[in-house]
């Protein structure tokens, strides 16, 4: 292994650690306070909405609302199916089933 | 009291073993979509110069897959001061500052060397499937490590089925299998949409997220989305309980 590589891929490592456990050891030395947890409670939920929304949206990283949008079709289909459901199994069996016909067809 | 106490002990292990294996099988879904990110990252790895080992080695070692493929394409348009990649990985991963922060007040009541082994393995997909686990049943620090073994293996291996299989296969992101991903998280938002204010959240966190995703560079727009929804989230429940 080349010495610079190495080098790049420590110091990569090295603050993608920083980035995860930060916030942990902050943590560690002094209690959270309490607007600071009812700020945090909604994480999960704007994060998985920032997970989902661009890669329906912009799959090749330029918006695409129209019907070549396969990821934005499936995506929609997918969403009536999780909502109804609840049921990881069968949305993801019918989401990327969707995904693959419409790859087919088109 | 002493056999009382071995039992609970015991059972309690059982327990854990059962959430660890819950937690592997909680990422099948998600790893449709890793695997193939996976391989393509081995693939782009050589594409951009550097060996398999090397490749494979940044798997290993770095674990957090948009800035891997940022810095491979970085080193491939010829670019290896570590000084810009360090920094430019940071401002890839700063999001996970805001998932450690999430996952803080269930972490630190944990031993070290777990707090440290979990952190290391965080990544967006351990965070999700994590966090919805706990929202059913609460935080299981042994779900919480099958699942990121679990995305953490598959993505080192898929790496490393990339810079082997390599030449022999064509660009597998073109296969679609990268919806996995966001079919699985559609899975997990729809319970947290119960009350008014997290509907409003995720309203909110995805017109930024599209704005954020138009108009600013990498992965800011999750930082963007994430802490105006959650800010907007805070305020009004501050409001909720002055109104009551």
């Amino acid at each position: 292994m080349r010495s610079d590589i190495l080098v790049i891929i420590f110091s990569m490592a090295i603050v993608t650690f920083a980035t995860r456990f930060g916030c942990v050891a902050l943590f560690r030395q002094t209690k959270m306070p309490v607007w600071l947890e009812r700020w945090l409670r909604h994480i999960p939920t704007a994060i998985l909405t920032a997970l989902i929304i661009p890669a329906l949206i912009l799959p090749k990283g330029q918006v695409d609302i129209t019907l070549h949008n396969h990821y934005l079709l499936a995506g929609i289909l997918t969403a009536i199916v999780a909502y109804k459901s609840r049921n990881i199994v069968s949305t993801i069996v019918l989401g990327m089933g969707t995904m693959i016909i419409l790859r087919l067809i088109d | 009291m002493e056999y009382e106490q071995a039992t609970l002990q015991a059972s309690k292990t059982k327990i854990d073993h059962q959430e660890f294996y819950q937690g592997i099988i909680a990422t099948g879904p998600i790893l449709l979509g890793i695997i193939p990110f996976g391989i393509t990252c081995g693939i782009m790895g050589l594409t951009a110069g550097l060996t398999q080992v090397e490749t494979v080695f940044m798997s290993l070692l770095v674990f957090a897959g948009a800035s891997q493929f940022v810095a491979i394409t970085m080193i491939a348009g010829g670019i290896t001061s570590w000084i810009v990649l360090a920094m430019t990985t940071l401002l890839v991963n700063l999001r996970h500052l805001l998932m450690g922060a999430s996952l803080a007040q269930y972490m630190i009541k944990q031993t070290l060397p777990k707090q440290l082994l979990l952190s290391f393995l965080l990544t967006d997909e351990a965070y999700a499937v994590t966090t919805s686990r706990i929202y059913q049943k609460g935080y299981s620090a042994a779900y919480h490590l099958g699942v990121s073994l679990s995305l953490y293996f598959s993505w080192v291996l898929s790496t490393l089925a990339g810079v082997l299989a390599g030449s022999y296969i064509s660009d597998p992101m073109s296969w679609g299998l990268d919806f996995a991903m966001p079919a699985t998280f559609l899975v997990l938002l729809f319970p947290r949409l119960k009350c008014r204010i997290s509907i409003i959240v995720c309203i909110v966190s995805a017109l930024l997220a599209v704005a954020g995703s138009i108009w600013l560079p990498g992965k800011w727009y999750m930082i963007t989305a994430c802490v105006g929804a959650t800010l907007i989230g805070g305020l009004l429940e501050g409001v909720q309980k002055y109104e009551k």
